[in-house]
This record gives structure tokens, sequence and C-alpha cells, in this order.
């Protein structure tokens, strides 16, 4: 059975791109089909972070416009197999997303996928609610910082109150926390929220935690999803958090700061 | 650690201030989140009654609803301007 996971959080800029492109990397390395829906419409990015910005064609509002089928707007990943993107569209028209129209390419795309990641954009508007609608699962994406905690709990409040799961009554959606940019060395001297503190905030289950990493930048700069950077920090932490999704139980990594080496010590860093 | 460090430790952590403010506002927006939808409407309405008789500003009524198993207190409260 296909599953709709979105990736949210309220607040723009935490890293909701970043990682619903690391996270469909990850599970479709793993060999399990899977797409990522770009829901921000007018404001597409997630075609540059995975480096498939020259192959857009149509998007995900000529399918939902009938302009297009759902195999002429999938972009199949040159790197993976089983990985496709669906852009969104660069319209400035804020209604061309609409509630059929979404459910209608989600059931289309559950025929031949098993993930289905659903890139929401920021804020509450329309778009994020339709991004988080159909999803079984959700990734909330976190930094430690006041403004993104606050506002990851006003998402969890409309998953529980605005999702599909929750007007119909059903299980519901599964929330898992994604605490990103995080600097163990900063916690350390405490000047930063811990994932303990940010875990009894907002009181959902860890997923990961993506330590605060150079490799971020440079896979964007590339076009490369960072969980393909095997030897990076961020790398391994994301793909220790697709483990995770999948029910594999793998220890948190890079909660606690390097210790800095004897020369760094003695010669200052 | 530097003798400048020690002094420095005397003063809050900035995480902490950041926990504790987060611990408030959150349980603050929680608990309007779970509130009906016409408790504000309601507050309003009562205001403008008050207002009738007594000059008195918005943020001077409270109303607030507790849900107990099987009953449902609807508190009011309304600061009267000192005499």
């Amino acid at each position: 059975m296909a599953k709709i996971i979105v990736v949210t959080s309220g607040k723009g800029g935490v890293g909701k791109t970043t990682t619903s492109a690391a996270i469909a990397a990850g599970l479709a390395a793993g060999g399990e089909k899977t797409v990522v829906i770009d829901f921000d419409v007018g404001l597409r990015n997630l075609d540059l972070i995975m480096g498939c910005e020259r192959r857009v064609v149509y998007d995900l509002v000529n399918v939902i416009n009938g302009e297009a089928n759902l195999n002429q707007a999938l972009i199949k990943d040159k790197r993976l197999e089983n990985l496709f993107i669906l852009p969104a569209s660069q319209t400035r028209d804020k209604d061309a997303l609409t509630h059929e129209g979404v459910e209608q390419v989600l059931n289309e795309l559950k025929e031949s996928f098993e993930y289905i990641i659903c890139d929401s954009p920021a804020g509450i508007e329309k778009g994020a609610q339709l991004a988080l609608y159909f999803a079984d699962e959700a990734i909330i994406v976190t930094n430690p910082e006041v403004s993104s905690v606050r506002d990851s709990d006003r998402i969890i409040g409309i998953l529980h109150s605005k999702s599909r799961r929750a007007e119909q009554q059903l299980d519901p959606v599964k929330e898992q926390l994604l605490l990103t940019r995080y600097d163990p060395l900063r916690v350390e001297k405490g000047e930063m929220l811990s994932v303990e503190d940010v875990e009894e905030i907002l009181s959902i289950p860890l997923l990961g935690v993506i330590p605060e990493s150079l490799a971020v930048l440079k896979a964007s700069n590339q076009g490369i999803p960072v969980s393909f950077d095997e030897q990076s920090d961020a790398g391994k932490a994301y793909l220790d958090a697709v483990q995770r999704f999948k029910g594999n139980d793998v220890p948190h990594r890079f909660l606690e700061a390097q210790k800095p080496g004897l020369l760094k010590r003695m010669f200052g860093g | 650690m530097s003798l400048f460090e020690i002094f420095r430790k005397k003063e809050k952590q900035s995480a902490n201030i950041a926990k504790e403010r987060l611990q408030i506002i959150v349980a603050h927006e929680r608990a309007a989140r779970n509130s009906p939808d016409y408790l504000p409407a309601l507050q309003k309405d009562i205001l403008a009654v008050v207002k009738k008789y007594i000059d008195i500003d918005m943020d001077q009524i409270h109303v607030n609803l507790e849900n107990n198993n099987d009953s449902s207190i609807l508190e009011l409260n309304v600061t009267l301007p000192g005499s």
C-alpha cells in the first residue's frame, strides 16, 4: 500500500525541500519506488535541489488542469532508477491547486509508487494545507530556534484538525520530528535548544537530528540530494533517518560536539 | 575554562530562556486551539453588554472554558476598574 508523507514545518527556510529531496533519494536508493512532489506553487525549488530544473516541461498544475498526463509531467531521476520528481508550477494563480485535483493525482500515483513525498510550502495557507491533507505520515522539520518550534506546534495542530485522517476520524497522521541545523557545540554551551528540549515541547517522536553542515549547501549548489553524499555528516544523518522511517532501529549520531584534538586545544581553533 | 567563562556561567543560559518562553506560549496556543470557535465572539458580546454600564477594555474580560470528564465550566472573569 502506497504511503503519502508530508514534509512540513510552518516556518520557511528550515530545510523542508532539502529534507524532501534527501529522504526521497534515500528511500529510492533502498529500492522503493518513490516520487517527490513540489507543492510550492509559484516558488518552485525542488527541481533545483534535485538537479532537474532544465528538464521541467509539465508540472503538477498542468496535470490537474488536464493539459498533460502524469507520465508527461513526472521527471525520472538520472541517478536512481526508482526516483521521480513532480515539479510545482510557476504560475502566480494561488488557486491553481484544487482539492479534487490533488486527490486525483495522488490516487493515480498510489497505483505505481510505494512512497509519495509531499514537499509543503511554508506558511499555513492553501498550498500547505493541501500538501498535508492527504498524508498518512508527517515529517515535521524544525530548527532548534524559538520561531521554528512554535510554528511546528501550529502545524501539528493543523494536522490534528484539518487533515483527511482527522476529518474522517481515521487513525491519526503519524507525526515525527526531524531536527535540522543542529549544532551540538552551541547546545553544550547553553546557546541552543537541545534535542530533548524540542522533543519535550512538541511531544512527538524523534525521527532524526541533522547537524548543521557545510555539505547541505554544497549539495544544493550542485543539485544533488545531500543523502547522496554518504561521506558527509548530514548525508549520514539523513540516511539514518530513512532507516528509522522504514522502522529500523538505528542509534542517533552527531548529538555530541566533536572533542577538539590535542593540537587544536594547544593552538586554538 | 577561562576565568571570564566562569563569570559568564552565572548569567542565565539563553537556551533555557528560549525553552521557558516556548513552553508558556505553546501551552497558551494549544489551549486556544482546543477551545470552541465561538469563545472570541462570546467574549466580544459580553464585553459589549458590560460596556453599556461600565467603561472597561477588551483585556479586562477573560472567558475560559474548562472541560472535565463529564462537565464543562464556562468561567467569566471581569476586572472592574478601581473605584
